[in-house]
C-alpha cells in the first residue's frame, strides 16, 4: 500500500463541489504536484490533508492510518504555505523552534536542530533576524525551514513559489528540489504554474473542476496528454479539424495515418516545436507566416493554414527563418501527433 | 520672476496654506489653554474674587491638601481599572467578531459600533435606570425574586462608576484591536497549528502578541478619556465621588473658584500627557517589530 492514499475524497461548500470523488496514491520518498488552474480544487484537496477542511466524503490514509482521525495539531505534516505565513514578532531561529518547542524537544536540541535547518536553506547568518527585515525568496527559505525541522511525514507546498519574481523563482526550485532530494521527505506541491511542476515534481496530477484529470510524470504527461484539458493546460498546443479518408487524416496535401475505427471528422493535435518548416515534395501543410517573433534562443511564428491558425516555435539555431508573409509547407514525425474524435472534443 | 522669487513663495506656500486651521487652532486651543494655566497661578477670596496675581497658592493647596491626593488617585485608579476591563473584555470580543461570517460579522460590528451613536449622558443613565438604588429595573426585580436581600450597590460607587465607563469606552477598544486583528496573516494560526502547537497555545504565543500594539493603543485612547470623563463619572459618581474632571467642574461653577479649578484641570492635563506620552515610548520600543 502507499505510504498516502486519498480516496474518494470529495468537498462541496454548499451546492459547490470543490473535490469530487478524487483517489490519489502518493508514494514514501516522492514529489507529486497537484496543477491545475485556480478554482481546480488542488488547495482544498491539500487542506484536506493538512486538516483545515474537514471532507464531504472519503478516507485519507497516511503509512496504514486514518489521517482524518487526527487533528491537524498532531498530524505531524509541514506546510509552506503562500504568504509563508511566518510570525512576524519572532526572530527566524524562533520561527523555526516553535515546532520543536511544541514538540518539547529540549532546549540544546533544539537549537542544535535550528541551526541544521537553517544551515539546509542557506540562512544560517539570518537565525536573528525578524521576517520582515528580510527578503522574499529569504521568508521563503524560513517557512521551508520551519516546515523540515519537525521532521514531517509529508510536506505539503501551497504555491510556494508564486509570491517571488521569475528570476528568484527559477533559483529556488532548482533548490527546493535538491532540498526535497537530500531530505528525502514526500512532498506534494500545489500550483497552479505547469513549469513549476513539471520542473520540480516525479509526478504531475493534472486537477480541473474538482477532477483528476490525468498522473504521470511530467514527461509523459506533456508528450501523451489523456485529455484534450491537459494538453491545453500543459504547454502550448495545436488543435487542427481533419477529415479522415480510407485512414487517412486530410490536412492540406498531407496524408498522415489515424487509428483504425476512427470517425470521419477527427481532431489533431501536434505541439508548436514538433513543428518543422519542410522543403517541399514531402507531405505537408501549406500555410503562410502572419507573424514572426524573436523570443532569443526560439523564434515563435504564427502560420495562417486552410485548417486554421498554427503556432511553430523553431529552436535559434541558425538556420534561416522564414519571414513574416512568406509561403511555408508545416510537417511533423507521425508520433508528434495525437489524434481524438472531433464529437468528445471540448 | 526669479527663480529664487519662486523658491521664496514656494518655501512660504505650507505655511500660507496652514495658516487658517492654525490661526483657529491658536484661537480656540492654545490661548484659552495658555489663560487656565495663567488662571492657575492668580489668587481668589470668598469676597474679594479673582485677583490677578501671580502666586502658587492653588498649587500648593493642591499638593498639600489629602482630599485632592484621593480625588486624583481615584480619576487613575478608575481609568486604569476601565482600561484593564475594556481590553480584558474587548480584546477577546474583537477576536470573536474578527471570526465571525459574513452577515453576523457586519451586524455585530454594528451592534459594538452602535453605541458610540447614543449620546453618553443617555447611556449612562440606562445604567442608572438599571441599578439606580432599590427602585431600578434589575435590582427590583432581582429583590422581588428573592435573589438578593439588598439592592446591588451601582449608584456612587467606584465599581458603578467603572462599569458604566467601560461599556461607553468599549467600542474604541474593539475598533482598535479589530483594525490590529485585520492585519493579521489568515494563514497564521493554521501554520502554528501544523506545528502542532493547541488553540490557547496559538492564542496565546501568535495571535496575542501580534494584536498586542493594538490592544495598547486602545488603552491609550480608553485610558485618556476615562481619566478626563465628565458625564459618566458626574452622573454615576456625583458629589460624594469626585474624579479630577468632576473636581473642576464643581470648583468653576459652585465655589466659583476659578483659579483652584484652573490648576485642577491643568494638572489633570500634564499627567495625562506625561503618562501617555511615555507610555507610548515604552511601547513602541517594545513593539518595534511588530510596528514594523
Amino acid at each position: 500500500m502507499a505510504f498516502l492514499v486519498l480516496d474518494g475524497l470529495t468537498k462541496r461548500f454548499g451546492e459547490h463541489i470543490a473535490v469530487e470523488n478524487l483517489s490519489l496514491a502518493v508514494e514514501q520518498g516522492e514529489f507529486l504536484a497537484l496543477l491545475g488552474p485556480s478554482g481546480c480544487g488542488k488547495t482544498t484537496t491539500l487542506q484536506m490533508i493538512a486538516g483545515f477542511v474537514t471532507p464531504t466524503s472519503g478516507t485519507i490514509t497516511l503509512a496504514g492510518q486514518d489521517l482524518l482521525a487526527v487533528k491537524p495539531a498532531k498530524r505531524g505534516l509541514g506546510i509552506v504555505f503562500q504568504s509563508y505565513a511566518l510570525f512576524p514578532h519572532m526572530t527566524a531561529a524562533e520561527n523555526v523552534a516553535f515546532g520543536l518547542e511544541m514538540q518539547g524537544v529540549d532546549k540544546s536540541e533544539r537549537s542544535r536542530r535550528v541551526t541544521e535547518a537553517l544551515e539546509l536553506v542557506g540562512l544560517g547568518k539570518f537565525a536573528e533576524r525578524h521576517p520582515r527585515r528580510m527578503s522574499g525568496g529569504q521568508q521563503q527559505r524560513v517557512a521551508l525551514a520551519r516546515a523540515l525541522v519537525i521532521r514531517p511525514s509529508i510536506l505539503l507546498l501551497d504555491e510556494p513559489l508564486s509570491n517571488l519574481d521569475a528570476k528568484l523563482r527559477e533559483e529556488m526550485q532548482i533548490e527546493l528540489r535538491q532540498i526535497q532530494r537530500n531530505v528525502g521527505t514526500t512532498t506534494i506541491l500545489v500550483t497552479h504554474d505547469q513549469s513549476e511542476a513539471m520542473a520540480l515534481s516525479d509526478r504531475i496530477a493534472v486537477m480541473s473542476q474538482g477532477r483528476i484529470e490525468q498522473i504521470a510524470p511530467p514527461h509523459e504527461a506533456y508528450e501523451r496528454p489523456a485529455t484534450p484539458f491537459v494538453a491545453n493546460f500543459l504547454g502550448k498546443t495545436n488543435v487542427l479539424q481533419a477529415q479522415v479518408q480510407s485512414g487517412q487524416a486530410l490536412l492540406g496535401e498531407g496524408r498522415w495515418p489515424v487509428p483504425a475505427g476512427s470517425p470521419p471528422r477527427v481532431l489533431v493535435t501536434v505541439r508548436p516545436e514538433k513543428i518543422g518548416f519542410a522543403d517541399g515534395g514531402a507531405q505537408a501543410l501549406a500555410g503562410q507566416v502572419v507573424t514572426r517573433i524573436f523570443q532569443g534562443n526560439h523564434w515563435l511564428y504564427q502560420v495562417d493554414t486552410a485548417h486554421g491558425r498554427v503556432t511553430v516555435i523553431r529552436q535559434n539555431s541558425g538556420e534561416t527563418a522564414p519571414a513574416e508573409g512568406e509561403a511555408v509547407r508545416l510537417s511533423w514525425r507521425q508520433e508528434d501527433m495525437s489524434v481524438r474524435p472531433a464529437e468528445t472534443a471540448r | 520672476m526669479s527663480a529664487a522669487e519662486t523658491e521664496d513663495r514656494r518655501s512660504w506656500m505650507p505655511y500660507l496654506l496652514s495658516a487658517p486651521a492654525l490661526l483657529l487652532f491658536i484661537a480656540i486651543v492654545l490661548v484659552p489653554l495658555a489663560m487656565t494655566v495663567l488662571l492657575s497661578f492668580h489668587d481668589w477670596g470668598q469676597y474679594k474674587g479673582i485677583e490677578t496675581v501671580f502666586i502658587l497658592k492653588n498649587w500648593r493647596e493642591i499638593w498639600s491638601d489629602g482630599y485632592f491626593h484621593e480625588v486624583f488617585l481615584r480619576t487613575f485608579r478608575v481609568a486604569f481599572l476601565v482600561t484593564l476591563l475594556t481590553a480584558v473584555l474587548g480584546a477577546p470580543e474583537a477576536y470573536i467578531l474578527s471570526r465571525m461570517k459574513s452577515p453576523w460579522k457586519g451586524i455585530f460590528l454594528l451592534v459594538v459600533i452602535g453605541p458610540l451613536l447614543i449620546s453618553v449622558v443617555a447611556r449612562t443613565l440606562g445604567w442608572a435606570l438599571l441599578f439606580g438604588g432599590s427602585g431600578g429595573v434589575v435590582n427590583k426585580a432581582l429583590l422581588n425574586l428573592g435573589v438578593i436581600s439588598t439592592p446591588i450597590p451601582f449608584m456612587f460607587t467606584e465599581t458603578g462608576m467603572m462599569v458604566a465607563l467601560a461599556h461607553v469606552l468599549m467600542p474604541f477598544m474593539v475598533l482598535s484591536v479589530w483594525a490590529a486583528l485585520q492585519k493579521l496573516d489568515p494563514q497564521i494560526e493554521n501554520a502554528a497549528l501544523s506545528l502542532g502547537a493547541s488553540q490557547m497555545t496559538v492564542l496565546r504565543r501568535i495571535v496575542l502578541p501580534q494584536i498586542m500594539p493594538g490592544i495598547l493603543a486602545g488603552a491609550i485612547i480608553v485610558f485618556a478619556l476615562a481619566a478626563s470623563a465628565f458625564a459618566t463619572p458626574s452622573i454615576i459618581g456625583g458629589r460624594r465621588l469626585k474624579v479630577a474632571s468632576t473636581l473642576a467642574y464643581d470648583e468653576f461653577l459652585n465655589t466659583l473658584n476659578w483659579p483652584l479649578g484652573a490648576a485642577v484641570a491643568v494638572l489633570l492635563l500634564i499627567a495625562l500627557v506625561l503618562i501617555i506620552v511615555g507610555s507610548n515610548r515604552i511601547i513602541e520600543r517594545r513593539y518595534a517589530e511588530v510596528f514594523r
